[in-house]
């Protein structure tokens, strides 16, 4: 198995951007979870060391270390509800009850169904329209319960 | 409300500023015209920042006109060089550098390139975290618009600078804003900090020489080129000059990213501007800078926002961040929340911080949930005094000790509460704290 070939020809313009080959290495690990499941899968690791002239171990060390890559496959829709301090003043405990309800997913799981990956996440930078949380990559803000039930309600076509 | 002059976010409020048109028509750029048309030298440009007192935004309030002179001069050391931009904006609480990136990027891409021809760099790396998604597309099209008029690349504006732009992003590590983890983890490696010396000006990005700004610090640059030392000396304190973005979370009636000259005093920040404490309770503390500040009580309301007053306190000015906690808030659980952030952030390589943070996160944890001991609350100080001051490469472990040192030494009485009655008294009789399987 490669890297599909529109990854590598993007791939390949990114590496102009920088002296050394590994400093891409990181945005396409990105680029990876994007567009070949939601996630780092062992075999995308293997690809990326392959086309980085990295081993495997190494890019596994780094995919590891960072909170955003995911090493299991997420659920069709991942929910990323912040508890830290400025989203806990303002209801995060709450909050992230109601989202585990409507989605039927414990934090750091995919509920039965395979829809909803939950997770909590540490600040993420909206604490001034606290409390918040990322549904697949787009912030939500000053949330309350009636706007969580709306934005759940419109998702899949309001399936 | 007092009317104070204003700057940072005057192009920011005025409708699609983010486009390089909008931009321009405002003023985007003028600075960056001005040096290169009339030949002003990187070193006038240094001169006039040291002179302004610019101090960093990012948490440190180091002089940036001091850290731009640190670069070798590139005569005797011709290797390549780097301006890194600090734009993975993490410290909980802080929310400012977004404002920016999103509503005025080509001011910010500006300052960008006004410090990298302060330092002679011919490449600048933008290190956003990953999960700034909007604001890294803000910035992506606005250089492209930047590159297609001429404003980035090979001989900018007919002059013989040349200057690169690239957008990196991070992807979730809070200590990849420290600078030396931000070029570990830009070479594509784990977000270690690197010891220090070698400073960043002699070894940074792959050992080249290189300057690490923070994205606000960069944005004020081209407003003291064009206006003068002089001028941004008038807003502000004798030691901490110009205007700063605060931004405002927590227990008041209107958070939010608000540009205020040096000095104002907290009381103005959180009645005037903020429009108090909500739901008309009183306040009961605050952290003036991020969660790495140390905690202060209502009583310090009338500190002045600015870098010696908040010293003077034992705490800091960090980002000017202040999250404001109201009477029903539990110290002890805040506490809880922001030692569990270090603990999930620290990287791992000192004992002490990897250690430590996990020590400190169970004890609060343990207190807050009514399995707390008395001596937890000693122990909570001696864990601190062996992580911190300046005990470990970075200063994770100190974020994580000193604001622990200062809500013992404020509020020692709510630990000795949630002891004795073995539960939080801020929660409402029969309840529990929810704890969720597992969240970390």
């Amino acid at each position: 198995m490669a890297l599909p070939a529109r990854l590598t020809t993007e791939f390949t313009e990114l590496l102009t951007h920088y002296p050394k080959k590994q400093a891409a290495l990181i945005p396409i690990l990105h680029r990876c979870q994007e567009e070949l499941g939601g996630w780092i899968s062992p075999q995308t690791m293997e690809d990326c060391a392959e086309f980085l002239g990295l081993e495997a171990v190494e890019v596994y060390g780094v995919a590891s270390f960072y909170p955003m890559f995911r090493m299991r496959p997420p659920g069709k829709h991942v929910v990323s509800v912040c508890h830290n301090i400025s989203c806990a003043l303002r209801g995060a405990d709450d909050l992230l009850a109601q989202v585990c309800e409507i989605t039927g997913a414990a934090p750091h799981h995919t509920s039965a169904d395979g829809r909803f990956t939950v997770a909590t996440v540490e600040c993420q930078g909206a604490c001034a329209n606290a409390p918040m949380f990322d549904l697949d990559g787009v912030y939500h803000e000053d949330l309350t319960p009636e706007k969580v039930v709306k934005i759940f309600g419109g998702l899949d076509g309001g399936k | 409300m007092s009317n104070y002059p204003t700057y940072l976010l005057d192009r920011a409020k005025i409708t699609d500023a983010h486009t390089l048109a909008v931009a321009q028509k405002h003023g985007a750029y003028e600075a960056l015209r001005k040096v290169l048309k009339e030949g002003i030298s990187y070193a006038e440009v240094i001169r006039v920042v040291k002179d302004s007192g610019l101090r960093g935004r990012g948490g440190a309030g180091f002089s940036t006109g001091m850290k731009w002179s640190f670069m070798p001069d590139p005569v005797t050391d011709p290797r390549p060089r780097y301006l890194a931009i600090n734009a993975d904006e993490s410290e909980p609480g802080t929310c400012k550098d977004r404002v920016l990136m999103e509503q005025d990027p080509h001011g910010f891409l500006e300052g960008c390139l006004l410090s990298a021809y302060a330092i002679r760099a011919k490449v600048i790396y933008i290190y956003v975290r990953g999960e700034y998604r909007a604001p890294y597309n803000r910035v992506l099209a606005a250089i492209a618009q930047a590159r297609a008029a001429g404003l980035i690349g090979k001989k900018i504006l007919g002059s013989d600078f040349d200057c690169e732009v690239w957008m990196h992003k991070g992807a979730g590590a809070y200590i990849c804003g420290e600078e030396t983890g931000l070029m570990e983890s830009l070479e594509g490696k784990r977000g270690h900090p690197r010891p220090k010396p070698p400073f960043p000006a002699a070894f940074g990005l792959w050992g080249q020489p290189t300057t690490v700004n923070n994205v606000e610090t960069v944005f004020n640059a081209p407003f003291i080129v064009l206006r003068g030392a002089e001028w941004f000396k008038s807003m502000g304190t004798k030691t901490s000059t110009g205007n700063l973005l605060v931004g405002v979370s927590g227990h008041v009636n209107r958070p939010g990213v608000y540009e205020l000259p040096f000095g104002v005093s907290c009381r103005e920040i959180l009645e005037d501007v903020c429009g108090g404490v909500w739901k008309q309770r009183k306040l009961k503390g605050f952290l003036p800078g991020g969660s790495s500040t140390g905690v202060l009580t209502a009583a310090f309301i009338d500190t002045p926002m600015e870098h010696d007053a908040i010293k003077q306190t034992g705490s800091m000015l960090g980002t000017a961040a202040m999250i404001v906690m109201d009477e029903t808030a539990c110290m002890v659980r805040a506490h809880e929340i922001i030692a569990r952030f270090y603990e999930h952030e620290s990287c791992g390589q000192c004992s002490q911080c990897r250690e430590g943070t996990q020590w400190l996160h169970q004890i609060f944890h343990r207190i807050e949930h009514g399995k707390g001991r008395m001596e937890d609350i000693d122990m909570l100080v001696t864990l601190s005094r062996g992580m911190a001051p300046a005990k470990t490469i970075c200063a994770l472990s100190d974020a994580a000790a000193i604001p622990t040192l200062a809500a013992v030494q404020h509020f020692r009485g709510e630990f000795e509460d949630h002891v004795k009655q073995a539960c939080c008294p801020f929660l409402p009789a029969g309840t529990k704290r929810p704890v969720f399987a597992g969240a970390h």
